[in-house]
């Protein structure tokens, strides 16, 4: 049985209100306008808290197929001791640990890089590692990535995203090495930057699960095997020859083109890569790229 | 029933680089990993990887770095032998493509790191193993490697054989996560775990959740002595809600560490005189801690870590990750005020035993990177070593599984390996018996290798179902008073009566793990049945580690001993090991090979 849960519409509704600023402010100012504002919830939330004794409820998605009572999906609920500085995967563990053994989640290095624990939190798509407690209405609603069959309570199959990835020729490609076994390419340092942020990607598969277009058309590449492209298409090391192929891939039907702009991959990345902007270059690239075939 | 020539256990860098490297052997290579290879956690790394690449810099100076940070407990060849590759291993990455931090010239960046004489860390701002993680899964893509993911390897079909050095490595026993099936899987050349490390047997440490030890574990229990367990590396610089990592490149770049009164405690009170804060990583978590217990901490707990003179702008050019970190996991903005930080349990010196070909002394079964000890960081680690470790050796060990010839090992393993004067050994432990029921890897001595698998199959099925349905204690539990009595009493300042206490802890764990039951009766995606099978790997690892440092009454490297101040050369410039004997930890010691290539090193006293 395939549980596709229904998408809430708020993330794209604020995402697409977000637009403009965000394509104006620098990173900086982003990363300190969203401080201040997590500082403010933060003292608001403990203000409201007692220390010791406030307890946080979760709004769990369940199901199993192979479990009587867990073949129809519903939701438990769990009351988690509140502590400072909670995360949502810290909830959830304790939950685990000490309520129900069977509650079932990906989750490994709870520092924002395996990128295992994209969940649905209260209608968005996160990391539980890194979504603080404080930072979140309560009760907290936890559910599977929408736009994935669910395989068993928050675990989702990640099949349909590790083949998109792979369907970009996601490695490098080059036949202009060095000569010489110690030496090493080249890269300007500003070449580095122009393609750092895109490969700072985890795979977590947030991004792809919050685009509208990726959820009604199932061969589109999606925000992030597009932005793996990127990653190589932008990297001066691999060669012109080379970024004309790569621009062909991205181009088919399925490709950059089917794209429109809804910005709710940017919103939701927790690695900060404008993915967004890098679908926008590329597009712009490959009608460059055609206009010198005319 | 699955068969390839290579099995690779594990898909983190020492996993991916062997399965590259056995592929271009031209053998067919398998990787079975509990995670998808991108989740290993080789990505949360974020230092670097140390290799002599530039004029003034030489392979020798790296493998003398090597050997005087490891307190003289490293063997030279193995030592050497990551010195020499590293260089070719780290262009080959740059290859490969990994975007690596460039020169004004487009070269490859590289910084100084603790105890290191020269700046030899090759690096990625502050995600270097991120970067090299997925640069090697790239390459294993491109080369349609199959990789089984999600694939719990829980039990090696090994023969039973009575001298482990007879026995035979034939294949592994996974837990399909997905679907719950037992699958065996031949390998017809050999078998390479590359599971990482397991600092889950600690609760503060900057270990990834699935860092549980299951290949020393496995190994050990096959036959394998494990080597210098109780060389637990504490790295100086976690923050201390979560044990979340703040890499030394932050000290490398210029940090600076500040006690409770503001004072620049690694110099102020002489803890190292010419390295300051880049002193290596024993000597400053060290520091940190007495700075602590004196009174000097913040909150008696931790230090601060000050990196704001740096200026924002080189703060995000090679450092940018770290501000996420402070930020995320502690509420701490590093470019407005000091962050803090204490140590935490980071990275296990000790391991499988190995040689420099990554073979064990069980014919067929190799081991790479953490979960390995060859020994190249023999009582302490340098920083940005680790990495370079893991395609050195999970390479080596790649060509020797896929039949090259590298030439015969010059680090003995097995139990001949022994030291040869053992008549006044006086174990100052006395290793207790263990549970063992159904522990060896198979039975019956079988030959043909595919009924060797099988019969492997067959133990864990029912060891499995086993737990299923049977009612009992849930591993959590368990799992939680073994975390905290290491913390305790086996973590940067050791005692003989915490250790001995520890050990106490440990076999009431052993005891009631025998109670241990799995709650959730699904075979899909059973986590539940994952971490109970875990939980005894933590056991035997921990007792691993707790006995070791008991029966080393020295102060060596990470490991300091409260009744023993100093570094006794004369009884102790040998390895520790452990072996599985009929279900008791059998305790010996083989000698450290000082003796390299040109040179013998001469172990001195180790100042910064």
């Amino acid at each position: 049985m395939s549980t596709q849960i229904e998408q809430e519409s708020e993330a794209e509704t604020e995402a697409e209100a977000d637009v403009e600023t965000e394509a104006e402010s620098t990173h900086q100012q982003r990363r300190l306008t969203a401080k201040h504002d997590r500082a403010d919830m933060r003292q608001r939330a403990e203000a409201e808290l007692s220390e010791t004794d406030e307890t946080v409820k979760l709004k769990v998605f369940r199901y199993d197929p192979e479990v009587e009572g867990k073949s129809d999906p519903r939701f438990d609920t769990f009351r988690v001791p509140f502590t400072k500085g909670m995360t949502v995967l810290d909830a959830l563990i304790f939950a685990r640990d000490h309520f129900d053994s069977s509650l079932t989640f990906r989750h490994s290095c709870r520092q924002a890089i395996c990128g295992s624990d994209a969940l649905f939190i209260n209608g968005r798509q996160r990391l539980g590692c890194k979504t603080q407690m404080s930072d979140l209405d309560w009760p907290v609603r936890i559910e599977p990535l929408p736009h994935a069959e669910v395989v068993k309570d928050l675990v989702v199959d990640m099949e349909h995203f590790y083949d998109q990835m792979e369907s970009v020729e996601p490695y490098f490609q080059t036949n202009d090495l060095p000569s010489g076994e110690l030496e090493e390419q080249r890269q300007d340092r500003a070449n580095r930057e122009k393609i750092k942020m895109s490969t700072r990607c985890i795979w977590c598969g947030a991004c792809m699960s919050s685009c509208n277009i990726a959820a009604g058309d199932n061969e589109y590449l999606g925000p992030a095997a597009i932005n793996k492209a990127y990653r190589f298409a932008m990297d001066e090391r691999e060669g012109e020859d080379m970024q004309e192929h790569r621009l062909n891939i991205i181009e088919q039907e399925h490709g950059v083109w089917r794209c429109q702009t809804q910005f709710s991959c940017t919103e939701v990345c927790p690695k900060d890569i404008p993915l967004t902007e890098h679908i926008q270059e590329l597009k712009r690239e490959a009608v460059k790229s055609n206009l010198k075939f005319w | 029933m699955h068969e390839h020539d290579v099995i690779v256990v594990g898909a983190g860098g020492a996993g991916l680089r062997a399965a590259i490297a056995a592929h271009e052997e031209g053998a067919d290579v398998a990787m079975v990993t509990k995670l998808h290879p991108v989740r290993s956690h080789t990505g949360a790394a974020e230092g670097g990887i140390n290799a002599a690449l530039r004029d003034g810099d030489d392979w020798e100076l790296h493998a003398y770095d090597t050997m005087k940070g490891s307190d003289y407990l490293g063997d030279a060849p193995a030592i050497e032998k990551l010195a020499q590759d590293a260089p070719e291993e780290v262009v080959q990455l740059e290859h490969w493509g990994m975007p690596f931090s460039r020169e004004d010239d487009g070269r490859v960046s590289q910084r100084p790191f603790g105890g290191l004489s020269f700046p030899r860390t090759t690096y990625a701002g502050a995600e270097t193993g991120h970067h090299l993680l997925h640069t090697m899964y790239e390459q294993v893509v491109k080369r349609g490697i199959t990789v089984y993911d999600e694939f719990y390897v829980s039990r090696l079909a090994v023969t039973d054989h009575d001298d482990p050095e007879d026995r035979e490595c034939h294949g592994v026993v996974a837990y399909d996560i997905k679907s719950g099936d037992i699958v065996g899987f031949r390998a017809t050349n050999g078998v390479i775990l590359a599971t990482g490390g397991d600092g889950q047997v600690f609760d503060h440490t900057t270990n990834a959740v699935a860092n549980t030890g299951d290949g020393p574990a496995m190994a050990y229990r096959a036959g394998v002595p494990v080597e210098d367990m109780e060389f637990v590396q504490f790295h100086p610089t976690t923050l201390p809600s979560t044990g979340v990592l703040i890499s030394e490149g932050v000290r490398g770049e210029g940090g600076i560490l500040y006690n409770g009164n503001g004072e620049r405690f690694m110099f102020e009170y002489g803890y190292a005189n010419n390295a300051g804060e880049l002193a290596s990583r024993d000597v400053v978590a060290r520091a940190e801690l007495t700075e602590v217990n004196q009174g000097r901490g913040i909150e008696d707990e931790y230090v601060h870590l000050d990196m704001r003179h740096l200026g924002e702008e080189r703060i995000y050019d090679r450092l940018e990750n770290i501000i996420h970190l402070a930020e995320d996991f502690e509420g701490v903005d590093p470019v407005e005020e000091p962050m803090p930080v204490k140590p935490g349990q980071h990275y296990h010196m000790g391991g499988v035993e190995t040689n420099e070909h990554g073979q064990t002394c069980i014919d067929g079964l190799y081991a790479a990177g953490e979960c390995a000890c060859a020994s190249v960081h023999g009582s302490n680690r340098l920083g940005g070593n680790a990495l370079p470790e893991l395609i050195v050796f999970g390479a080596r060990a790649g060509r020797h599984a896929a039949g090259t010839d590298l030439g015969t090992a010059e680090v003995p393993t097995g139990p001949s390996a022994r030291s040869e004067d053992e008549t006044d050994l006086d174990t100052p432990v006395d290793p207790g018996a263990l549970e063992t029921d159904g522990d060896v890897a198979a039975d019956g001595a079988l030959v043909e290798p595919a009924e060797v698998v099988d019969h492997a199959v067959e133990m864990e099925r029912a060891r499995v179902e086993d737990m299923l349905e049977r009612d009992g204690t849930n591993h959590a539990e368990i799992r939680e008073d073994l975390q905290k009595a290491m913390t305790r009493n086996v973590n940067v300042f050791r005692n003989e009566e915490g250790l001995k206490t520890a050990l106490e802890t440990i076999r009431e764990c052993r005891e009631r793990y025998k109670d241990v039951a799995v709650a959730d009766p699904s075979r899909t995606f059973n986590t539940d049945l994952i971490h109970t099978i875990e939980t005894r790997n933590l056991i035997d690892i921990a007792e691993t580690i707790t006995l070791g440092a008991l029966a080393r009454d020295e102060f060596r490297g990470a490991h300091w001993r409260q009744e023993h101040q100093e570094r006794k050369d004369d009884e102790w410039l040998k390895h520790t090991m452990i072996a599985w004997d009929g279900g008791t930890p059998d305790l010996y010691y083989k000698p450290v090979i000082l003796e390299g290539e040109n040179k013998e090193y001469e172990p001195k006293v180790r100042s910064y």
